[in-house]
């Protein structure tokens, strides 16, 4: 509700304002001795990106890059506690220290990360925005669109990639701003905006949940980069990279073919980039300078899988989504999906 | 006097001494105590909070407010392209809240004196009806009221294209009422001279009457001449001048209604919720006001002669205003503060524009959350100066 969100941001500006905290550093330390990883991920429930299941469970690609994290670091996925953050509270949850990384499909931005104290650690799921209409409207492009009253959420660069792609064609438009999703979704099935636009990744989750899904279409038009990835506080260089190696590890296991399934096996490779992903062979000991066991890929394969096998059961062929790898694919089938060698 | 007590007074301690038992002189000194140590501990707070950001890499000023916002709103008061800076996006904001403030102070009032007086109509039903009013409406949270207006505004209207034809090229539909914008031609700021002319001698006529009426006992039609008046005179002027106003009619283009202004369904659903909900409270307020006006003044009107409508107005109210009118401001402040709500619907007030957009865009929460906390706070003084003022005319009306 807006006056919680309120009262949540201004106890983000009171928690600054309070006492001195201490410089950044020390994550690592603080999260083994809380035992668990405190993640913020989607708060309205992102099917296939950050939503509890029928069970209560979170799942998602943002969710299995928390517990992959927290497989790095304590050996067991289960370690981590999840926040669910809208739209507009998330930066404030991170600078603030109520959450130790946010895997919220947040796209990076310049002054995202360079202005906000935060640091993007990597590129989990490559996106676009896109738009979807009523059928009726008997629109087929957003070429057609001007004029048009469009349903948007605040606080996410949606916002603005609208108000660009409007300007930038000519063509004008009236935003109608929501501060939830949900208020979002409902206002466009009501009838008050002819068009809604988000990331497209959520843009077809979100059809499934209209009254009659049918009624809508999503239209081609792709109409910015979107690159969704987790993020941390600035200046604290260990932890930062421990967020982002987590992600290669996940990149560089399906690359060599190491599964959930079969990464004991693997131990026994006699592939050298295999051998150090897992820490097996004398002195072969990654995990450490970062503050870490030497199997701590070992324990993210075992405990989540690789990227491909995560890509899949979220939002892939095994997911109500089916969404392409596409641009997810790893570099070698054609994606941009590509991790710097362990060595 | 003895030789002692001489000497104690002269000496510089004693001198001290008889400052500390003097309890005015002990009042200034502790407060200028408690002064000093807050102004302290809000210098502590600003710097630990300078020094805490700069440590996060967060940088802090105010400069982004000269930023270009980049985002689009769907209400705007005043002149706001894409390109705009932060600030007029602040401003749109402001306005928009003491759009939404104003007018649901104004409906929540009459609606609130209305349903306030039938409760304590002799005609059952009306009593009735206005004690289920209040007692629904003011038990539901109102941001549940608010999403339930907003989703009934939205699904009684019809489409764009389906809407309401009104008269006066006026449609309704679920993008709003739609209706032709005045474009004000030249030398129409006469007509509006002309209406403050008539609005000053409204006014004095009133006093004269009043000063006449006191006077003599003649009563003189005050409202319909001061009506007369107002309406009259600019009207003359404004023909006089060759009707110097056109209008901007709306036409139905593509998917929306180009041209003419809009009152967008978020700011109906907004009013309505608003001034419901805050129209039990001043209901009951009224009630409780004209109750703890004897029963025996009503007696001495009826006694005199009067109807019992004049007896409401001229007698009843005006004593009733002292007792209404302190919860009435709170009332007021209640409203404007419930007014931020209208993020949840996407009315672009205040907290949804500049706590909203700007503040996710430039990410300076705490500059943004601190101007905004600020503006609230000054649009509840300036509420409470302006009923305080009011109520001290009222209160001076008491013999
Ligand atoms: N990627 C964009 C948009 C992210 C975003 O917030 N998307 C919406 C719609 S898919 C969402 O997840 N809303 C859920 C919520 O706010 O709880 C950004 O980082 O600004």
């Amino acid at each position: 509700m807006g006056s919680n969100t309120l009262s949540k941001l201004l106890f983000g500006a009171a928690f600054l304002g309070a006492g001195a905290v201490a410089a950044s550093a020390g994550t690592l330390d603080d999260v083994k001795a809380k035992g668990f990883v405190q993640c913020g991920v989607n708060g309205a429930g992102l099917a296939g990106f950050g939503a509890p299941d029928d069970a209560g469970n979170w799942k998602g690609l943002d969710v299995d890059a928390c517990r992959a994290v927290a497989a790095a670091v304590f050996g067991d996925p289960t370690k981590v506690k999840f926040t669910g953050l809208s739209a507009k509270e998330r930066f404030t949850a991170l600078q603030s220290k109520e959450i130790d990384m946010l895997a919220r499909n947040s796209t990076n931005t310049m002054s995202r990360d360079t202005q906000l104290g935060i640091t993007f650690t990597g590129v989990n799921y490559f996106d676009g925005q896109g738009f979807m209409v009523k059928k009726s409207l008997g629109v087929s492009s957003a070429k057609d669109l001007d004029g048009a009253s469009v349903c948007v959420q605040s606080g996410t660069t949606t916002e603005l990639n609208l108000a660009d792609y409007f300007k930038s064609n000519g063509m004008t438009f009236n935003a109608v701003v929501f501060e939830k999703q949900e208020e979002a979704d409902a206002a466009y099935d009501a009838g008050r905006c002819d068009a809604y636009t988000t990331d497209a990744s959520g843009l077809y989750s979100i059809r499934l949940k209209m009254t009659n899904p049918d009624d809508s279409i999503v239209l081609p038009e792709i109409i910015s980069k979107e690159p969704l990835g987790p993020a941390v506080r600035q200046g604290d260089d260990q932890w930062e990279s421990i967020v982002r190696w987590t992600h290669y590890a996940m990149l560089i296991a399906e690359e060599f073919g190491v599964t959930q399934a079969n990464v004991d096996e693997m131990k026994t490779s006699e592939n050298p980039e295999v051998q150090r992903l897992l820490g097996v062979g004398e002195g072969v000991d990654f995990g450490s300078p970062i503050g870490l066991t030497k199997d701590w890929a070992y324990n993210i394969i075992k405990g989540v899988g690789n990227y491909g096998e995560s890509f899949e059961r979220n939002v892939g062929e095994g997911s109500s989504l089916k969404i392409a790898r596409g641009l997810n694919a790893l570099w070698s089938k054609g994606g941009l999906q590509y991790a710097p060698p362990i060595r | 006097m003895t030789l002692r007590d001489k000497t104690a007074e002269d000496s510089p301690r004693s001198w001290v001494r008889a400052a500390l038992y003097d309890a005015r002189i002990r009042g200034w000194v502790f407060q200028a105590v408690v002064l000093v140590v807050l102004l302290l501990l809000t210098l502590w707070i600003l710097h630990n909070t300078a020094a805490n950001l700069r440590a996060a890499n967060i940088p802090f000023g105010f400069d982004f407010l000269h930023m270009r916002a980049g985002f689009d709103i769907s209400q705007k008061p005043i002149d706001y392209t894409l390109d705009s800076s932060h600030a007029q996006a602040f401003k749109i904001g402001l306005l928009n809240t003491i759009i939404l403030s104003v007018l649901g102070i104004v409906f929540a009032t009459i609606i609130g004196f209305i349903v306030g007086i039938s409760r304590l109509s002799n005609n059952w039903l009306l009593a009735k009806a206005a004690t289920v009013y209040v007692e629904t409406l003011r038990n539901i949270p109102l941001l549940l009221q608010l999403l339930f207006w907003y989703k009934a505004v939205l699904s009684v209207l019809p489409g764009p294209r389906q809407g309401y034809m009104l008269p006066l090229a006026t449609n309704l539909s679920n993008r709003g009422l739609t209706m032709p914008r005045p474009i004000f031609g030249q030398g129409f700021d006469f007509v509006m001279w002309a209406l403050l002319v008539a609005a000053a001698i409204a006014w004095g006529l009133a006093r004269w009457a009043r000063t006449r009426q006191a006077a003599t006992g003649q009563p003189f039609p005050v409202f319909w001449a001061s009506a007369g008046l107002v309406v009259g005179l600019p009207l003359l002027v404004f023909l006089a001048l060759g009707a110097p106003l056109t209008f901007e009619i709306p036409v139905l283009k593509g998917f929306n209604f180009v041209g003419g202004m809009v009152i967008h369904p978020e700011l109906i659903a907004m009013v309505l919720g608003l001034s419901l909900y805050t129209a039990t409270f001043i209901a009951e307020t009224v009630r409780a006001g004209i109750l703890a006006v004897s029963v025996g003044q009503s007696e001495a009107a009826f006694s005199l002669g009067l109807q019992p409508g004049q007896t409401m107005r001229l007698i009843v109210v005006p004593q009733a205003m002292r007792v209404i009118i302190p919860p009435l401001t709170s009332q007021y402040l209640n409203l404007t503060k419930n007014s931020s709500l209208a993020l949840a619907i996407g009315y672009p007030d205040l907290v949804a524009v500049f706590a909203g957009s700007t503040l996710n865009i430039t990410g300076h929460a705490i500059e943004v959350i601190a101007i905004t906390m600020a503006v609230y706070l000054a649009l509840s003084l300036i509420t409470a100066a302006v009923m305080n003022w009011f109520n001290a005319r009222v209160a001076l009306v008491e013999r």
